[in-house]
């Protein structure tokens, strides 16, 4: 099960075990603004070939704009 | 829609995923950096004067108004230990009983604005309804600044 965390631990895990921030709004959204670092697999285009964009050895952060 | 991604992850087989439920809104109202078209935009935070002075409650009114004072400041801000704003001191509380304490005097509850508000808009806005500084915290209450609306300049970005 997925865990919920908040933007402290967002950040030890960036910045601590690399975690990969993965934004998952629209594409236009994300061009206009996303946490640094973060690459953008909009929902609707999350599958097994997308999600190949991203590490299995390290931990993933998905993200959209709040809780929706 | 963070929820759902978490777990089609952890359907096609990833084993160590988050979900940053608050996102975006929560990371950038926290002044935190951003990346993006929109990342030059200046924002309140971005304007916001951090050497606005701060007081704790306790303090009496007259050492912290001539503290301000000799900063060439006409207000202060109480904070407690963690830097939550519980209220002002403008002119008018500076010039209170000096053997007051902050927190007796103080005016509780300010009006506070995020710091990823763009400068130009919220100045605008300032301006219409004669506001002259908000403070500007984190969504917890931590103090930024305090941002005047002489500070939002209005960029080619903003009036697009």
């Amino acid at each position: 099960m997925p865990a919920t965390i908040f933007r402290d631990e967002v950040r030890r895990l960036a910045e601590e075990e690399g975690a990969q921030l993965v934004e998952v709004l629209p594409r236009e959204e994300y061009e206009e603004a996303h946490l640094p670092g973060a690459i953008n697999v909009p929902l609707k285009e999350l599958d097994g070939e997308t999600a190949a964009r991203l590490r299995r050895d390290a931990p993933v952060i998905v993200y959209c704009h709040d809780y929706q | 829609m963070s929820p759902r991604a978490a777990w089609r992850l952890e359907g096609l087989g990833f084993t160590c995923v988050y979900d940053y439920a608050p996102g975006k809104a929560d990371w950038f109202a926290a002044g935190l950096p951003r990346e993006g078209s929109l990342a030059a935009v200046p924002t309140v935070g971005d304007a916001a004067r951090k050497d606005v002075p701060t007081c704790a409650p306790s303090e009496k009114v007259g050492p912290v108004r001539e503290r301000a004072k000799a900063a060439g400041w006409d207000r202060c801000v109480v904070v407690n230990r963690e830097r939550v704003v519980l209220g002002l001191l403008r002119e008018k509380e500076l010039g209170s009983d000096p053997e007051a304490t902050a927190e007796e005097a103080m005016r509780s509850g300010p009006t506070t604005f995020r710091p990823d508000a763009p400068a130009a808009k919220t100045a605008e806005r300032m301006r219409e309804r004669g506001a002259i500084a908000v403070l500007v915290t984190t969504p917890d209450g931590r103090l930024i600044g305090l941002f005047r609306h002489e500070d939002g300049k209005l960029s080619s970005a903003e009036r697009a």
